[in-house]
């Protein structure tokens, strides 16, 4: 079967440190752990100011079906838990542990007992991972199927974002694990196929899994197009399958499941050893870095510190991106700590910090051309620009995946990303007041059906 | 202050395509065009040029100024616009004429609508319209090219409209250059470089050009057979419109059907107008005609979002 491809952009590769194997930092005099470093409901502190703890000691727990716990990345003294504003805008309490340098393990680890299905989504919750790939949803709800209705997992090794080599790594160095959690997958979850979708940019990657890969029968490393977005949900099911995941629904509506390779290696790593999710690799690059190389880094380490230790700035940074140059984050300040999900800290330097002016939009329709999913941001944007929540509602924005694709082509440079961003909260509102209305109107004729019957 | 990061909405790395670097490739595009008008109507095709960008320049400048916008003329639109308009013209007309054409084009069809983005028609088709009408006798005052006799001529397409190209034309010389004609119908040859110049720069896609050269062709065939279709689609200015005027991105579809439907519409308006009606040329019509149904084949060739569902 053949698949068309989807369309997308070709960017820049600059995976400069992908011949890097991860150096492991000495533990930061001072780590910072927000208990939200995922989607849901952020994890409840269990310890206390003046609290000792170890490496990999519960910090915080699990407060609902889709939340995860957090644990102690180095080991000394809690010195306080205080509320830190996240770059989403909210807030929640992060637990600022002063280190005492030891890096003593936490006695209480031990590989868990997976036997059964339910023994290993415990054991996945317990490891505290999320969507490392960036989205940062816990994993276990993810896995937690009814069993024969997954037909495929797909293994994300696209890594299509510039720079960033963490996934890279991963597969060349944790292939062990790798191939671990695919057994476990395939013990617990059933897939009838396991895909791994590795961009071709990456031979070595895909040679060293295929062979280690060869003894599972249902395993099939496949060569994705160095295309971006190749490593978006719905476009790598897409490429893979020929699936659509429809609007509202979810991968596994279509029999998908998607797993990124560094949070698999990471649950598998949990399972056979105990250890749960306490470091991360990080790629660190960027122009404005001296020495651009991959990091091991304790959770909770302030960017400055991951940075010094790599050999400090080569120029002043004047933006810091957390991910990658196109759906990555960037940080307004030094200071902020590499979290569960953080693959990247790219420091870029002031001229390529620097956005160029926006011009007016000429409609070439570079945008529309090069949508993977197909919509039409300059039409989004002159919606939103009459303020027409119904219009955006028939352009679909809500599908929309912010890859940044239409930004990064527009000629006039049009902030498009944030356009559709801000499109779809005005559609989320309309959505919210259709839904009161219709609720009150129903209300309304219920009464009156009372009060005449 | 100066340690202050900047925080700003993915994506952090653009292309480094601008405004001005398409519309630098579009004046590249129209230098070959540009030569064989000097080569064959001589250093006043040079002089109409230069009037037309200049006073084009002059005019975004000044109704900007006036009316307190931001001065845009670094984008080279307006520069794009007076050498598209000069190629419209023949090589003769009174300098005021091509002056005024270039404020009707600029002020009128662009900047009254909302400047750049914002116009629905073409401005140098528009331009060119109200020029023949207006000016009837001198648009259509064709000096002969150099290197051939005569003083005056009238072009292949007049002969073309009475059943067939006039005898004294061969094909090589519609295709090269050497007939009456506007500045940038002379040379068909030299649109193309330009034209494939554009394609292999990616600043057009292939999808307007074709369908309207095509569209042409396939009619002109039916209507008078091979050599008529070659001379039809040679002469005049269907190349220069299909290469250069149809493919405007702001006042035509931003969809791949969308281009496609506009090439074939300006294909098939350009020869009902040649073959039926009373001038001989239909390109500028055709084109502003599709223009005003810009909108509407937008809308109809719509892309399909991968996963909607229909509400």
């Amino acid at each position: 079967m053949a698949i068309r491809l989807l369309q997308g952009i070709h960017v820049p590769h600059r995976k400069n440190t992908s011949k890097c194997v991860p150096v492991r930092m000495p533990a930061p005099e001072k780590v910072m752990i927000p208990v939200s470093m995922h989607i849901g409901a952020p994890a409840k502190p269990v310890v206390k100011a003046g609290d000792e703890v170890k490496v990999g000691q519960l910090i915080a727990e699990a407060s609902g079906f889709v939340s995860s716990p957090v644990y102690a990345s180095v080991s000394g003294k809690v010195k306080k838990i205080e509320d830190i504003l996240l770059f989403h805008g909210g807030t929640c309490p992060a637990v600022i542990i002063e280190s005492d340098g030891e890096q003593a393990l936490y006695e209480g680890i031990a590989a868990p007992k997976v036997t059964d299905k339910n023994e290993f989504l415990e054991a996945v919750r317990n490891s505290g991972v999320v969507g490392l790939g960036g989205a940062g949803f816990p994993t276990a709800v993810k896995l937690n199927t009814e069993p024969g209705k997954v037909d495929f997992v797909c293994i994300n090794g696209a890594e299509c974002e510039p720079y960033i080599t963490t996934d890279t790594r991963t597969m060349l160095d944790d292939t062990e694990y790798l191939v671990k959690g695919i057994e476990l997958l395939n013990e617990y979850v059933m897939p009838k196929k396991v895909l791994i979708g590795i961009e071709n940019n990456k031979p070595e990657c895909i040679s060293k899994l295929k062979k280690h890969c060869s003894h599972i029968n249902n395993v099939e490393v496949r060569h994705l197009p160095s295309i971006y977005p190749q490593g978006g949900e719905k476009v790598l099911i897409y490429s893979m399958t020929g699936r659509i995941v429809s609007e509202g629904k979810l991968p596994i509506d279509a029999g998908c499941i998607v797993i990124n390779t560094t949070t698999l290696a990471a649950i598998a790593k949990y399972i056979e050893t105990g250890m749960p999710l306490t470091e991360k690799y990080v790629t660190v690059d960027g122009s404005a870095v001296k020495n651009p190389q991959n990091v091991i880094a304790p959770i909770g380490t302030a960017i400055k510190d991951v940075v010094e230790f790599t050999g400090g700035f080569a120029e002043v940074p004047k933006k810091i991106v957390m991910g990658g140059p196109m759906m990555g984050i960037a940080v307004p300040d030094i200071e902020y700590p590499v979290l569960k999900n953080t693959n990247s800290l790219l420091c870029l330097d002031a001229k390529e910090a620097l956005l160029p002016p926006t011009t007016a939009c000429i409609k070439c329709g570079r945008c529309v051309d090069h949508c993977p999913l197909k919509l039409m941001p300059t039409s989004i944007e002159t919606a939103y620009n009459k303020k027409s929540p119904e219009e955006l509602k028939e352009l679909k924005v809500n599908l929309c995946m912010e890859c940044g694709c239409c930004a990064f082509v527009c000629p006039a440079k049009r902030p498009l990303v944030q356009v559709h961003k801000l499109s779809k909260a005005m559609l989320n509102q309309y959505n919210a007041e259709q839904r009161a209305a219709e609720k009150a109107k129903e209300e309304k004729k219920q009464k009156e059906d009372k009060a005449n019957g | 202050m100066d340690d202050k990061l900047i925080v700003s909405v993915s994506p952090h790395i653009r292309v480094k395509d601008t405004t001005r670097s398409i519309m630098r490739d579009v004046l590249i595009a129209l230098v070959p065009a540009l030569i064989a008008a000097v080569i064959f109507f001589g250093f006043r095709s040079l002089l109409l040029c230069a009037v037309c960008m200049a006073s084009c320049i002059f005019f975004e400048w000044a109704f900007e100024k006036v009316c307190k916008k931001p001065n845009t003329i670094g984008d080279l639109t307006a520069a794009v616009t007076g050498m598209i308009l000069a190629f419209n013209l023949p090589s003769t007309i009174a300098l005021w004429q091509a002056i005024f054409g270039c404020l009707v084009a600029i002020v009128v069809v662009k900047q009254l609508f909302g400047g750049l983005g914002y116009n629905f028609a073409n401005p140098a088709a528009t331009a060119r319209v109200v020029m023949l009408i207006a000016f009837s006798g001198s648009m259509t005052t064709w000096t002969a090219p150099n290197f051939v006799d005569g003083v005056s001529t009238s072009t292949p397409l007049v002969s073309l409209k009475e059943g067939a190209l006039d005898p004294s034309i061969s094909m090589l010389q519609l295709f090269v250059g050497g007939v009456g004609g506007s500045l940038g119908e002379i040379s068909s040859l030299a649109i193309l470089i330009g034209g494939i110049y554009l394609l292999v720069r990616k600043v057009i896609t292939w999808h307007t050009p074709v369908a309207f050269i095509g569209t042409a062709f396939v009619l002109s065939l039916a209507k008078g057979g091979f050599d008529f279709a070659l001379a039809q689609i040679l002469a005049g200015s269907i190349f220069l419109g299909a290469f250069f005027m149809a493919t405007d991105y702001v006042t035509t579809p931003s969809t791949k059907w969308g281009r496609i439907i506009f090439g074939v519409g300006c294909g098939l308006i350009t020869c009902l107008i040649r073959f039926y009606g009373n001038y001989p040329e239909g390109v500028s019509f055709a084109i502003l005609f599709m223009n005003i149904l810009t909108p509407y084949i937008s809308k109809w060739t719509a892309t399909k979002p991968l996963g909607g569902v229909k509400a």
